[in-house]
C-alpha cells in the first residue's frame, strides 16, 4: 500500500505543477505581456482556466494531507525548517486565489481591478517561485536540524543559489505550460501567431533558467548532474523531454494545440521524474548526511492502509467527475480552431 | 509577545476567519439549490435572479474560504509540529476523506458556475446540490477531526509514544457526532440569519422588493427551522461535553465546586480566585438535571481537576453565554416567525418583523465564534485533550509574532474587500441580476 501512496503523492505534485502551473503562468504571462495585448491575454486566459480554477488547487491539499498523514516526520521536518518559504508560498496563495475571483466577480467593474490585477499578477509569480524554492531546498541538503542559531537554521536551509534557481525555472515552466495552453485557446489566427511568438519566447526562458539550475548546482556541490546524468531511467527521460522539446519548437505553428500540450505535459513530466528518481526514496536530503526516506519514515502501517483505500475511494469519484468537466469545457472552444 | 501566545493567536485568527468563510459556503449552496429549483418547477425569472446573485456570493465566499483552508492545512505544521507528528496519521482519516469531498465540491462548482445554459438544466441543478452536499460533508468531516482533539481514541499512548494506531477508530471517536451536529446546525442558523438579515435590510429600504422578498424567505425558512432545532444538539453536546470533558464544562458553567443539585448559572462574573461567581442568575439543579437528567446529580467542579490542568474559566464561561444567550434569541424570532407564518399573515408586511431579522444579522455568526472559543479554549491547556499539552506543540521556531501580525493583517484587509464585494454585489441587484425590476411598467 506504501507505493500506492507514494503513486497518488507523486501524481498530485505532478497534477498540481501541470494544471496549477498553467494556471500560475496565466498570471506570469499576464505580467509579461505589453500593455495592448493584455487584456486579450487576460480573456483567453480566463475562459480556459475559469471552470478548473478551484479544483487545480486542490491537488497541493491531497499532497500535504498525504504527507502529514503518511509521512508525518517529513511534513513536520519541512514545516519547521522551510517555515519562511512557506508562508510566503501561502501568502501568494491567498492572495492570488482571492485577486483572482474578486477580479471577476465584482458586480462593478472600477478603480478596485487596478488593486486586483497587480495582486493577482505578482502573487502569481511569488507563489510558484517559492514552490521551487521548497522543493529544491528540501533536496539540496542544506536543512541543519542540528543548527542552534536563527539564520542557520531557518535561513539558510533554503536561501542557496540552488533553491533560488529552481525558484526561477519553476516560474518560467509555469509561463511555459501557459503559454502552450493558451495557443489552443485562441479565438482567430492572429491571436494564435501572437500567442506562438510567445511561446517560443518561453521556450527559450525555460531552456536559460534550466541551465542556471545546473550551474547553481554547481555552484553548491549539489550533485544534480549525477541525478540525473548517472541514472540510465534519468537520462532517459531528460533526452526524451528534450527531444520533444525539439519537436514541439517546429510543430508550434502547425495548427496542433492539443498536441502541443501533450508534448508539454511530457516534457514536465519528465523533469519532474529525472530531478525525483534519482534519489527516491529520499525527499528530504539534511546537512548532517542522513536523510529521510518515504519508506522508511512511512506512519505506522494502519495509518497508511487506510490513507491508501481513502485515495483510491476517492479517486473513483474525483477523476471521472474532473476529466468530465476539463472535456465539457473544452467543446466549444475547439469549434474555431477547425475552421 | 511571546511565541507561545503568538502561535496561538495566530491559530485562533486563521480559524475564526475561515469557520465564517467555510459555513457561508457550505450552506449557501443550498439556498441557492433551491432558489434554483424553484426556477426549474415554477418558470418565475425572479428565482432564477436569485439564484444567480446567490451564485456569485457562493463563488465569493468558496474562494475565500477555499485559500484560508489552505493556509491552516499548512499553519498545523507550522505552528504545531510535535502535535502533528503524532497526531497527523491518527486523525488524519478524516482529513484526507475531506480532501475528496471538497475536491468533489470544487468540480461540482466549477459544472455549476460555468454550466448555464451549457448544460441539460436538471444535470446542472444537481451539480448546484452536489456542491451544498459535499460541501457540508467536508465541514462534517473536519469537525470530526477537531472532535478527537477534544476526544482522542483509536491509539494507545505507552511511554510517550503512539503506538497501535486505528484511524477509523480515531474518526469515529466519541465526540465526533454530538460536534458535528451542533457545528452543522450552527452553520445552517448562522448563515440563513445572515442572509435573511441582509435581505431584510434591502426590503426595508424598498428596493427590488420582490426579488428580496423571495430571497429572505429562502434564507429565514432555513435559519429559522435550524435555530430551534439547534437546543436539542446543544443539549446533546452538553451531555458528551460533562462525560467526556469535565474541565470543559465547569469552566464553561464556572462551576467551582463538585456538588449535587447544581445549579445553572446564567451570566455572572466569575471570581478565579475566590471560587465564586459573582452576580449570577441560579437555577438550582438545572444544570445537574442538564447534564445528568436528574436533578440530584452529580456535577463535577475544577476543585476535582488538578490546577495546572484548569482551562481560563472566564473566557470559556463568557463565550458559552453569549452563545446560548444569542441561540435563544434566534429562537425567539424563529418562534414569532413561524407564528406570523401559519397564524398572524399580517405580521409578515410589517416593518417590526423585518427589523428583528435585520438585528439579528450577526447574531449566528458572533454565537459561531463564541462557541467555537468555548470548544477550543475550554479544552486549554491540552491540545489533545488529556495526552498532549498546548504548550508541548508549538514549533521551536522563534518569531512567530511577525508571522501573527501578518497573517491578522492579511486576514483583515480580506474581511474588508470581502465585504465591500458583498455590498457592491447587494447594491447592484437592480442592475445586474433583478430582471423583474426592469419590466416595463403599465
Amino acid at each position: 500500500m506504501i507505493y500506492v501512496v507514494i503513486v497518488f503523492l507523486w501524481t498530485s505534485i505532478l497534477l498540481y505543477i501541470l494544471l496549477g502551473g498553467a494556471d500560475f503562468g496565466a498570471g506570469i504571462i499576464e505580467l509579461f505581456t505589453s500593455k495592448g495585448n493584455r487584456s486579450k491575454t487576460r480573456k483567453t486566459m480566463y475562459d480556459a482556466i475559469g471552470p478548473i480554477w478551484e479544483a487545480n488547487h486542490m491537488w497541493l491539499i491531497i499532497a500535504i494531507v498525504i504527507l502529514f498523514v503518511g509521512f508525518p516526520k517529513i511534513y513536520t521536518t519541512v514545516s519547521i525548517y522551510l517555515h519562511i518559504p512557506l508562508v510566503c508560498m501561502l501568502l501568494g496563495i491567498i492572495a492570488r486565489g482571492t485577486a483572482f475571483v474578486f477580479r471577476n466577480y465584482d458586480a462593478v467593474k472600477d478603480d478596485m481591478q487596478k488593486l486586483y490585477t497587480p495582486i493577482f499578477v505578482y502573487s502569481s509569480l511569488i507563489t510558484p517561485f517559492f514552490l521551487g524554492i521548497i522543493a529544491a531546498s528540501s533536496v539540496s541538503g542544506q536543512i541543519d536540524v542540528q543548527a542552534k542559531d536563527f539564520l542557520s537554521a531557518y535561513v539558510f536551509s533554503w536561501l542557496n543559489w540552488f533553491s533560488v534557481s529552481v525558484g526561477i525555472f519553476t516560474v518560467s515552466i509555469c509561463g511555459f505550460l501557459a503559454t502552450i495552453f493558451i495557443i489552443g485557446q485562441a479565438a482567430n489566427d492572429d491571436d494564435r501567431n501572437f500567442f506562438v511568438r510567445k511561446a517560443r519566447r518561453t521556450i527559450y526562458t525555460v531552456m536559460f533558467c534550466g541551465a542556471l539550475v545546473f550551474v547553481a548546482a554547481y555552484q553548491e556541490n549539489i550533485p544534480l548532474a549525477n541525478w540525473i546524468f548517472g541514472d540510465t531511467l534519468g537520462l532517459i527521460a531528460i533526452i526524451a523531454a528534450s527531444i520533444s522539446l525539439v519537436i514541439m519548437f517546429f510543430l508550434l505553428q502547425r495548427k496542433k494545440p492539443r498536441f502541443l500540450r501533450v508534448l508539454a505535459g511530457f516534457q514536465v513530466t519528465m523533469i519532474l521524474f529525472a530531478a525525483t528518481y534519482s534519489h527516491f526514496p529520499d525527499i528530504v536530503l539534511l546537512k548532517n548526511g542522513t536523510n529521510l526516506s518515504l519508506l522508511i519514515h512511512q506512519g505506522q502501517a494502519k495509518a497508511i492502509d487506510t490513507l491508501g483505500y481513502a485515495l483510491l475511494i476517492g479517486s473513483i469519484f474525483i477523476l471521472p467527475a474532473l476529466v468530465y468537466l476539463i472535456y465539457i469545457f473544452q467543446q466549444k472552444k475547439k469549434l474555431p480552431e477547425t475552421q | 509577545m511571546d511565541d507561545f501566545l503568538a502561535a496561538r493567536l495566530q491559530m485562533a485568527f486563521s480559524l475564526g476567519f475561515h469557520i465564517v468563510f467555510a459555513c457561508i459556503g457550505m450552506v449557501m449552496p443550498f439556498f441557492m439549490s433551491v432558489a434554483h429549483f424553484y426556477w426549474l418547477k415554477t418558470k418565475k425569472v425572479v428565482y432564477k435572479d436569485v439564484t444567480k446573485a446567490w451564485s456569485k456570493g457562493v463563488a465569493i465566499f468558496f474562494a475565500t474560504g477555499a485559500v484560508s483552508g489552505t493556509v491552516l492545512s499548512f499553519e498545523l505544521g507550522l505552528l504545531w509540529p510535535t502535535f502533528m507528528e503524532h497526531a497527523g496519521p491518527i486523525f488524519g482519516m478524516p482529513f484526507s476523506l475531506e480532501g475528496t469531498a471538497f475536491f468533489i465540491e470544487a468540480i461540482a462548482l466549477g459544472f455549476y458556475l460555468y454550466g448555464w445554459d451549457k448544460l441539460n438544466k436538471w444535470f446542472h441543478w444537481f451539480t448546484g446540490v452536489v456542491v451544498g452536499i459535499s460541501g457540508l460533508l467536508s465541514g462534517i468531516l473536519v469537525v470530526a477531526a477537531n472532535a478527537w482533539m477534544n476526544s482522542p481514541a483509536g491509539f494507545d499512548f505507552v511511554d510517550g509514544k503512539y503506538i497501535n494506531i486505528d484511524p477509523i477508530k480515531a474518526m469515529f471517536n466519541e465526540a465526533w457526532f454530538s460536534q458535528a451536529l451542533h457545528m452543522s446546525v450552527a452553520a445552517f442558523v448562522s448563515t440563513g440569519f445572515a442572509v435573511a438579515g441582509v435581505h431584510a435590510v434591502m426590503i426595508l429600504r424598498g428596493k427590488n422588493v420582490l426579488f428580496h422578498s423571495k430571497a429572505f424567505k429562502i434564507a429565514a425558512v432555513f435559519g429559522t427551522v435550524a435555530a430551534c432545532l439547534q437546543p436539542i444538539s446543544g443539549d446533546i453536546s452538553a451531555k458528551d461535553v460533562a462525560h467526556r470533558q469535565p474541565a470543559k464544562l465547569a469552566a464553561m458553567e464556572a462551576h467551582f465546586h463538585t456538588e449535587r443539585n447544581a445549579p445553572l448559572i446564567i451570566g455572572g462574573i466569575p471570581d478565579t480566585a475566590n471560587k465564586k461567581v459573582d452576580y449570577a442568575i441560579k437555577i438550582p439543579g438545572l444544570l445537574s438535571f442538564m447534564t445528568t437528567g436528574d436533578f440530584n446529580g452529580e456535577v463535577k467542579g475544577l476543585d476535582v481537576i488538578p490546577k495546572e490542568d484548569h482551562p481560563p474559566v472566564a473566557v470559556t464561561h463568557y463565550a458559552f453565554q453569549v452563545m446560548v444567550g444569542l441561540g435563544v434569541a434566534m429562537v425567539l424570532i424563529a418562534l414569532l416567525y413561524f407564528l406570523a407564518l401559519y397564524k398572524k399573515k399580517q405580521w409578515l408586511k410589517s416593518r417590526w418583523l423585518l427589523k428583528l431579522f435585520v438585528i439579528a444579522t450577526p447574531m449566528g455568526f458572533i454565537a459561531l465564534e463564541a462557541g467555537w472559543t468555548v470548544t477550543e479554549v475550554g479544552r486549554q491547556p491540552w491540545i489533545i485533550n488529556g495526552v498532549m499539552r498546548t504548550s508541548d506543540a508549538v514549533t521551536p521556531m522563534p518569531g512567530i509574532a511577525y508571522s501573527f501580525y501578518l497573517f491578522t493583517a492579511v486576514y483583515i484587509s480580506l474581511a474588508i474587500i470581502v465585504s465591500l464585494l458583498l455590498y457592491r454585489q447587494i447594491t447592484m441587484v437592480g442592475k445586474l441580476y433583478d430582471s423583474t425590476s426592469k419590466l416595463p411598467k403599465n
